[in-house]
C-alpha cells in the first residue's frame, strides 16, 4: 500500500514509479484487469482515489447477470444477448454483447473459485433471481450485497498477487510520447506528493460520472476523471448522451435523497403504486409490469409524480410488505436496515417512497471488443468508463458481469500489447513540470477579486444538469443547459483554494470540477444531436425512435482547436449468426 | 474557537453532499458540532454551526461545514449508504459510521467528532488505516483443490454469510483495547481479520489451515473476549461469539490437546482439513 508521501509541498520533488501496466481505478473492472495482467508475470500498479475495496462496485446490490442456467435451464447466452440488445435499443456494439453474454458465466464461476459465496439453490448450485427485462432468472446474487462480495473477492485476490496498490491517489493527466500513452501523472491525497508513473500500457477503469447531477446514487468519486483524461489524450468516446436514471432512489429524508433502492425489491415481487393506490405500471408495460426495463419504469415513476399522483414527499410507493418479515430479512436485509436507520420506515410493514435517481452512464470510451484497446495506442478501457456494451439502456445486473468480462480482457489486452512492444516510456521533464504547475495553480496563485470556490461551480453545474439534461429532454432546455455549462467552463480558470496540499478536499475538488464540466458539455451536445426517443435519451420534442438514428453511434473526440467534435458513425451490420437470433424470436 | 458564518456569501455551496441550497433553506434551526482540526502533530476542536435539515446524518453536517465554512476539512467518505465503511470516525468518543448516525440522536447533547484513535491521525477526521491492508495481505487466501462450480448447500454455507457481511470500516480495530491501548500492531491482527479468517476456515471447500498463523503471527491469544468489537459492528456481526471464540476453540483443540501434541511430536503436524502431514513446524 503506497500512500504516504514524506514529501509535503510537492513543488520541487516527485516520485517516479515504473510498471508494465498501470491500472487507473480499483473497482470491479480495474481489479479484474490487475489480476489478468499479473497472471502473465507483468509488473502492475493499481491507482485508486479511495481506499482499496471502497469503489462504487460495492454499492451494487442486485446481482451479476450471467446465463448460467442454474434455475432456468432454458437460459442461454443467445437469450441474454437478445435481452441486452433489445434493452439497448440496438445501438449496442453487438460484438461486445456477444463476447459478454458468452463469457459472463465463466467469470462468475471463477469468482466462486476464488472464494466468493453466492446464495444456493436446493441442488447446491449458485442461485439466480429475476430482474427487470431479463427473460429468465439470471442474476447470481448473495442477498442484496453482491457488489460487496465481488469487490472483496477481487481485492483479496489482488492482495495475494504482486500488484502494487496506490491508495488515495488521483491521476491528473495521461502522458504521451509519439502518440502512445506511456504513463500518467498523479498526486497522493494524503500529502499532495506527485508521482510520475511510467508504464508501457494504461488501463482506464475509473467508472462513471453520476456526480454531474444533484440527485444521484453515486459517491463523490464519480466525477468522470477517466473519460476526460482519455478524451484529452485523443480517445474517441461513444453515445455520451446515454445516462441511466435508476427508477427507484430514496426521496426522504432530504439527507438520503437519491440513495439507491435495489431493483432486487422489484425482482422479489415489489409493487409500484401511486397516491391513488393504482398499480400504474399496467399503463406503461402491461406485460412486464414492475420488471420492465429501467428506462420505462423510471419514466413511469417520473410521469406519475409530475402528473400529480405522487406520494407525500414527491415519490411513488414501492411495496414489498406481502413478502413477510422473515423473507424480507433474508432476501433484502440491506434495504430493511437502510430504511429503518435512515428513514424510520419498517419496510416489512409500510411501503417505501421512491423516485428516479442518476445511476449509470452507458456512454464512454470506445474500445475494441476483443482487447479493450482504444484508438490511442497504449490506452485500454473497461467497465462503466467504456461505452458500447449497453447501448441506449443498461439491463440491471449486466454491469457487474461487464466489469468481470471486460476487466479481464483489458488486462490481457494490455499485457499482450506490452509484450509485443519495446518502446521507451521516457518523456521530457518539462511536461511533468508543466502539469504539476497546472494542478497546483488553484492553491498557489495569489488571491483576487474574481476568485471562485470550486464547490460553488460544482453545485451550479449539478443543478444545471438536473434541470436541463434530466430523463425528459428537449432542444430549448438542452441549449439553455449548454449555455450555463459553457459559462461555468469560462469560470474554471478563476478557481482558487486555500490551505496546503495535505489532504485538502477543496483542492481535490478544484481538479474534479474541471472533469465534471467537460463531461457535461459533451453530454449536452450529444443529447442535442440525437433527435429522437431511444432508451435513456427521451426527447419530448420528437415523437419516437428515428430509424436512421437507430443505425448510428455518436462518436465524440476532441478536435485540433480543443473543441467537441461529434460524428454520426454507422453501426456495422450484424453478422448472420447474430441477426438470425432475432428472426427466430419473431417466429416463436 | 468558533467559526460561524459563511452562509450567504459565495462560499455558501456544497459539492460532495446531497444537501443543496434549496434544502438548506428549508432548515429548521441550527446544529452545532465540534470537529477535531489538526494532524499527526496535534490539533484542537473547532466549533461550527450549520443549518439543521430533517433526517440529516453527521456526515451531512460535516460535509456542510466543509462546503460552507472549511473547504480544507478532511473527511473520508464514499457511498453514504453504510455499504462501504469509509466514513468511520468517533462521535463523543465512540466509533461510528458518520453516514449512518443521525444528528437527531444527539438532541440535547454535544456532538464532538474526532478521527479513529487507534490509528495515526493524517488530518482532521482522516486517520491512517493502511496497516490493516498489510495484515490482510498476510492472511493465507482462499485455497481449494476442487474446480468450481461447487456444489454447496445453503445449510453448509449459511454461517459464512455473517462474516462475509464485513464492510471493513475498521471500527472493531479502533475500539479493541489490544490495539487502542496496548498498541500490539505487529503481533495482533485484530477482530476484523479474525472475522475474515473465520469464513476462510469454515468454508467447506477451503483446504488450508490458518490455525498456526492465528496462534503465532496473528496473536489470537491476546483477545480476552470483552466483546467491545461486537458492540460497535455496524453490520451486526457477532464478532466475539461467532468468529473469535470458535477460532480460539479450534486453536485450543489443535495445539493444547495432549493427545494431538504427542502425535505432532512423533509425526509432525497434520493439516486439520486434509490430514496431510505438514512437517514439524506447521504448514
Amino acid at each position: 500500500m503506497e500512500r504516504d508521501g514524506g514529501v509535503n509541498g510537492a513543488r520541487d520533488r516527485h516520485e517516479v514509479n515504473e510498471h508494465d501496466v498501470l491500472i487507473i481505478g480499483a473497482g470491479g473492472a480495474g481489479l479484474r484487469a490487475a489480476i489478468a495482467a499479473t497472471q502473465v508475470g507483468l509488473s502492475v500498479g493499481v491507482v485508486t482515489k479511495s481506499l482499496l475495496g471502497k469503489a462504487h462496485t460495492v454499492m451494487a446490490e442486485g446481482g451479476i447477470a450471467a446465463a448460467v442456467g442454474n434455475v432456468d435451464p432454458d437460459d442461454s447466452w443467445r437469450q441474454h444477448f437478445i435481452d441486452t440488445l433489445k434493452s439497448g435499443k440496438f445501438i449496442n456494439d453487438w460484438r461486445m454483447a456477444e463476447i459478454f453474454t458468452k463469457e459472463a458465466p465463466d467469470r462468475v464461476i471463477e469468482l466462486e473459485q476464488w472464494g466468493a459465496l453466492f446464495n444456493r439453490t436446493n441442488e447446491g448450485k449458485i442461485s439466480q433471481r429475476p430482474f427487470g427485462a431479463h427473460t429468465y432468472r439470471r442474476l447470481c446474487h448473495v442477498g442484496d450485497r453482491t457488489g460487496l462480495e465481488m469487490i472483496r473477492t477481487l481485492q483479496e485476490k489482488v492482495l495475494a498477487t504482486g500488484a502494487k496498490v496506490y491508495m488515495e491517489t488521483t491521476v491528473t493527466k495521461l502522458l504521451k510520447k509519439d502518440d502512445r500513452v506511456v504513463g500518467a501523472l498523479a498526486y497522493t491525497r494524503e500529502s499532495g506528493k506527485f508521482i510520475h508513473f511510467k508504464a508501457k500500457a494504461v488501463v482506464m477503469a475509473t467508472g462513471g460520472w453520476g456526480r454531474i447531477y444533484k440527485v444521484t446514487s453515486n459517491s463523490w468519486e464519480g466525477t468522470g476523471d477517466g473519460v476526460i483524461l482519455a478524451y484529452n489524450a485523443g480517445a474517441e468516446l461513444m453515445d455520451m448522451e446515454m445516462v441511466q436514471f435508476h427508477p427507484t432512489g430514496m426521496v426522504w429524508p432530504p439527507g438520503v435523497r437519491g440513495l439507491l433502492v435495489t431493483e432486487g425489491v422489484r425482482g422479489e415481487g415489489g409493487v409500484l403504486r401511486n397516491s391513488e393506490g393504482e398499480r400504474y405500471m399496467e399503463n406503461y408495460d402491461a406485460e412486464r409490469m414492475e420488471l420492465s426495463s429501467r428506462d420505462v419504469v423510471a419514466r413511469a415513476n417520473y410521469t406519475e409524480v409530475t402528473e400529480g399522483r405522487g406520494s407525500e414527499h414527491g415519490g411513488v410507493y414501492l411495496d414489498i410488505t406481502h413478502l413477510g418479515y422473515n423473507n424480507i430479512l433474508k432476501k433484502l436485509p440491506t434495504m430493511y436496515e437502510q430504511f429503518k436507520n435512515l428513514a424510520d420506515i419498517d419496510i416489512t410493514k409500510a411501503p417505501m417512497e421512491v423516485f428516479p435517481t442518476i445511476h449509470y452512464t452507458m456512454g464512454g470510451i470506445k474500445v475494441d471488443p476483443e482487447t479493450c484497446a482504444t484508438n490511442v495506442p497504449g490506452l485500454f478501457a473497461a467497465g462503466e468508463v467504456a461505452g458500447g456494451l449497453h447501448g441506449a439502456n443498461r439491463l440491471g445486473g449486466n454491469s457487474l458481469s461487464d466489469l468481470l468480462v471486460f476487466g479481464r480482457r483489458a488486462g490481457e489486452g494490455a499485457a499482450a500489447y506490452v509484450e509485443e512492444s519495446d518502446h521507451s516510456t521516457e518523456i521530457e521533464a518539462f511536461e511533468v513540470d508543466a502539469e504539476k504547475r497546472r494542478v497546483l495553480e488553484p492553491l498557489e496563485k495569489p488571491e483576487g477579486d474574481s476568485d471562485e470556490n470550486p464547490y460553488t461551480i460544482q453545485q451550479e453545474l449539478q443543478e444545471a444538469m438536473m434541470e436541463h439534461a434530466n430523463l425528459m429532454r428537449n432542444e430549448n432546455s438542452l441549449k439553455e443547459g449548454l449555455g450555463k455549462v459553457l459559462a461555468l467552463k469560462e469560470r474554471l480558470g478563476n478557481v482558487k483554494v486555500k490551505g496546503s496540499t495535505l489532504f485538502n478536499p477543496g483542492w481535490h475538488t478544484s481538479m474534479d470540477v474541471y472533469h465534471l464540466v467537460q463531461v457535461s458539455e459533451i453530454i449536452l451536445r450529444c443529447a442535442l444531436e440525437r433527435t429522437e426517443r431511444r432508451g435513456a435519451q427521451w426527447r419530448l420534442d420528437y415523437d419516437g425512435p428515428d430509424e436512421e438514428l437507430g443505425k448510428i453511434n455518436l462518436i465524440t473526440r476532441k478536435d485540433q482547436q480543443g473543441e467537441v467534435d461529434i460524428e454520426k458513425r454507422e453501426i456495422p451490420e450484424m453478422p448472420g449468426h447474430l441477426a438470425e437470433l432475432f428472426e427466430k424470436e419473431k417466429v416463436s | 474557537m468558533t467559526e460561524n458564518n459563511g452562509q450567504g456569501d459565495r462560499a455558501a455551496s456544497k459539492a460532495h453532499a446531497d444537501l443543496h441550497q434549496d434544502e438548506l433553506q428549508t432548515a429548521s434551526g441550527t446544529v452545532k458540532l465540534k470537529v477535531f482540526r489538526g494532524d499527526g502533530e496535534g490539533g484542537e476542536e473547532v466549533e461550527y454551526e450549520i443549518p439543521a435539515v430533517e433526517g440529516m446524518v453527521v456526515l451531512d453536517a460535516v460535509l456542510t461545514v466543509q462546503a460552507l465554512q472549511a473547504p480544507d476539512l478532511a473527511v473520508r467518505w464514499n457511498c453514504k449508504a453504510a455499504h462501504c465503511g469509509s466514513c468511520s470516525a468517533e462521535i463523543n468518543g465512540k466509533p461510528k459510521l458518520l453516514c449512518k448516525t443521525r444528528v437527531e440522536e444527539y438532541e440535547g447533547q454535544e456532538i464532538r467528532v474526532h478521527p479513529m484513535r487507534a490509528f495515526p491521525v493524517v488530518k482532521d477526521l482522516v486517520s491512517d488505516v493502511k496497516w490493516n491492508y498489510e495484515v490482510s495481505r498476510s492472511i493465507t487466501p482462499f485455497t481449494t483443490d476442487e474446480q468450481a462450480p461447487f456444489i454447496m448447500y445453503e445449510e453448509d454455507v449459511e454461517r459464512l454469510y455473517e462474516p462475509k457481511r464485513c464492510i471493513e470500516c475498521f471500527m472493531c480495530q479502533d475500539v479493541c483495547h489490544v490495539l487502542r491501548t496496548h498498541h500490539k500492531y505487529p503481533e495482533f491482527a485484530g477482530p476484523r481479520f479474525f472475522v475474515r479468517t473465520q469464513w476462510l476456515e469454515m468454508h467447506p471447500k477451503d483446504t488450508e489451515s490458518r490455525l498456526g498463523d492465528l496462534k503465532e503471527e496473528h496473536g489470537l491469544g491476546f483477545c480476552n473476549i470483552t466483546k467491545c468489537c461486537t458492540e460497535v459492528c455496524p453490520v451486526d456481526i457477532k464478532i466475539t461469539d461467532n468468529s473469535i471464540i470458535p477460532l480460539k476453540e479450534r486453536v485450543a483443540d489443535e495445539y493444547y490437546d495432549p493427545a494431538k501434541w504427542l502425535m505432532r511430536k512423533i509425526r509432525g503436524r497434520r493439516s486439520p482439513k486434509t490430514g496431510e502431514i505438514l512437517g514439524r513446524n506447521g504448514g
